[in-house]
């Protein structure tokens, strides 16, 4: 049963040092509000896993919260790279992280096993590909049933999934819409569950197929008002294109970006940017 | 009469007359997606557009910035989820052609996004795998395209992110339930096309105004011409018409306006 807490409380209570992470949302609904509150609160050593780290966790890393990164694909959509992430990988500042990759198709996959409870996930996939020389997380099976050699790779099980809706209702039982990603099944993959929410509503009002968490899946509900900015809440603030782009020149300079993060992040008491 | 254009306007042109009305065409992000808003634009109106945030047959008015921007939900037929989206609707065969965008691609078309350089020592980290992987094998057939140059078009990729026909031209042989692969790779020079034998790429057709020099010049291995070369037809009135249009709403979006 979901605890309606404060962002601060949720994040204390169920972020620890070391645990594995997943902050999800495809480019919609990204849970920036509750990563912003994971840096100030120090939190370090974590595994991160995204399908797209974005800017959350070039943010994230740049911070020195990550210990280990998992994803698909590390760029700024249509802008370039993340330099954060690079300037980890490439040269170790704050510190060294390691690295995971993975295809998207893989990682939704992984994502929906472990919502089903299994070790693992099977798939058509890495045909060819050097990936799996690189990542020994990627294995392949024989079909037992047709022999066709098909890839396989662990379901993800984080400690704790976050995710970002447009609301909830006061049982906590959440309502997310437009593009869906894979929140749903990031959270049900976790062993504990935050979801950011834009408003607590009475009721949520949804018609039969939607896409909705009930709130006995869900460990707590923080209110967040525009806690997923810049990226964007279908049905109540688009995505903010222009600070992607100025995220380039912020993340490029390891001084602008620090000076970001004192203004934005650490000072900002929890409002995003 | 030869149109005021440019390469990238020419090639962009090019690449949206290589889909056809009735295809299913799952999206890559920057050229590819141009393109294809290009041709749903103008001669292919019927042509279903996937993204892989999960939007299923999308109208966009504007270009998308990224893969999951609003404006592909708002005009898509319906949204679904990403695991979805890769396993039933692209691994479940529903996809006819994949089309992508690269960093780098090689003599058999194998694309790079991963890294310049070695692995666990980089020059250069891209953004790594994201969608293209199982498009490009689980896709009916793949189209690419990108900006002709040595640093793109080399000998042999750095890292294969995501099959083309493999180091030696051979990697779909005797794979089960694969795609054809690429069948086209459409430049700011020109289209080359893999050889039915080889798989090796070759240049089938010369933009207008472009030489065989100017392609030898900014390819990575020695590039060879198709027997029968022929010249890309120019694009019409009509289609720089439209794509300046596209593009113009784009940007005035784009930057906040």
């Amino acid at each position: 049963m979901a605890e309606i807490l404060s962002l601060h409380d949720a994040v204390a209570r169920y972020v620890e040092d070391g645990a594995t992470v997943a902050m999800e949302g495809f480019t919609h609904l990204i849970p920036f509000a509750a990563g912003h509150e994971v840096i100030r609160q120090g939190k370090r050593d974590l595994t991160l896993i995204r399908m797209t780290p974005d800017l959350i966790y070039d943010q994230l890393i740049g911070a020195g919260c990550a210990r280990k990164v998992i994803f698909s694909w590390g760029g700024n959509p249509g802008v370039g790279s993340l330099h954060r992430l690079r300037d980890a990988v490439e040269k170790g500042w704050p510190r060294r992280i390691e690295i995971l990759e993975h295809s998207h198709a893989a990682m939704a996959c992984a994502f929906e096993a472990g919502a089903a409870g299994l070790p693992m996930a099977v798939l058509r996939g890495y045909v060819g590909s050097d990936l799996p020389k690189v990542n020994n997380q990627i294995k392949f099976i024989e079909c037992p049933f047709t022999g066709e050699r098909l890839a396989a790779v662990p379901s993800i099980r984080p400690d704790v999934s976050i995710v970002h809706a447009q609301k909830a209702d006061r049982a906590g039982n959440v309502l997310v819409e437009g593009i869906i990603g894979v929140q749903k099944e990031a959270v049900l993959a976790a062993k504990h569950s935050i979801v950011t929410v834009e408003e607590v509503v009475d009721e949520l009002a949804v018609e039969p197929n939607a896409c909705v968490i009930p709130g006995w899946a869900i460990s707590a509900i923080a209110v967040a008002e525009r806690g997923s900015l810049p990226s964007y809440a279908h049905g109540y603030y688009d995505r903010n294109n222009r600070f992607y782009k100025e995220w380039d020149a912020i993340a490029r300079d390891r001084d602008a970006f620090t000076q970001w993060l004192d203004d934005h992040v650490y000072n900002a008491g929890g409002a995003t940017q | 009469m030869s149109l005021d254009y440019t390469s990238s306007e020419m090639m962009t042109v090019t690449a949206a007359r290589a889909l056809e009305n009735g295809m299913t065409c799952f999206v890559g992000i920057g050229l590819p997606s141009e393109a294809a808003n290009l041709a749903r634009l103008t001669h292919a109106p019927d042509v279903v557009l996937i993204y892989e945030s999960g939007t299923l047959q999308t109208k966009p008015e504007v270009l998308p910035l990224s893969i999951g921007d609003g404006e592909l939900c708002e005009s898509a037929l319906t949204t679904v989820s990403v695991p979805e989206m890769f396993r039933y609707w692209l691994q479940g065969g529903h996809v006819s052609v994949g089309f992508l965008g690269t960093a780098q691609i090689d003599r058999f078309a194998n694309l790079n996004t991963t890294l310049i350089g070695d692995y666990h020592d980089p020059k250069v980290r891209l953004p790594g795998g994201g969608g293209a992987p199982e498009i490009a094998t689980n896709a009916h057939e793949v189209f690419i395209t990108l900006k002709h140059s040595k640093r793109t078009f080399v000998k042999d990729v750095d890292f294969v992110t995501t099959l083309g026909f493999g180091r030696d031209g051979k990697g779909r042989d005797g794979v089960p339930n694969i795609g054809r692969g690429p069948t086209r790779v459409i430049t700011d020079l020109c289209v080359l096309k893999p050889d039915p034998e080889t798989k090796e790429l070759t240049v089938v057709s010369l933009h207008p105004g472009v030489t065989r020099e100017d392609v030898i010049e900014a390819t990575g291995w020695e590039i060879r011409f198709a027997d029968e070369l022929e010249s890309t037809p120019e694009p019409s009135t009509h289609e720089l018409e439209i794509l300046r249009e596209l593009k113009e709403r784009t940007d005035r979006k784009h930057s906040g306006q």
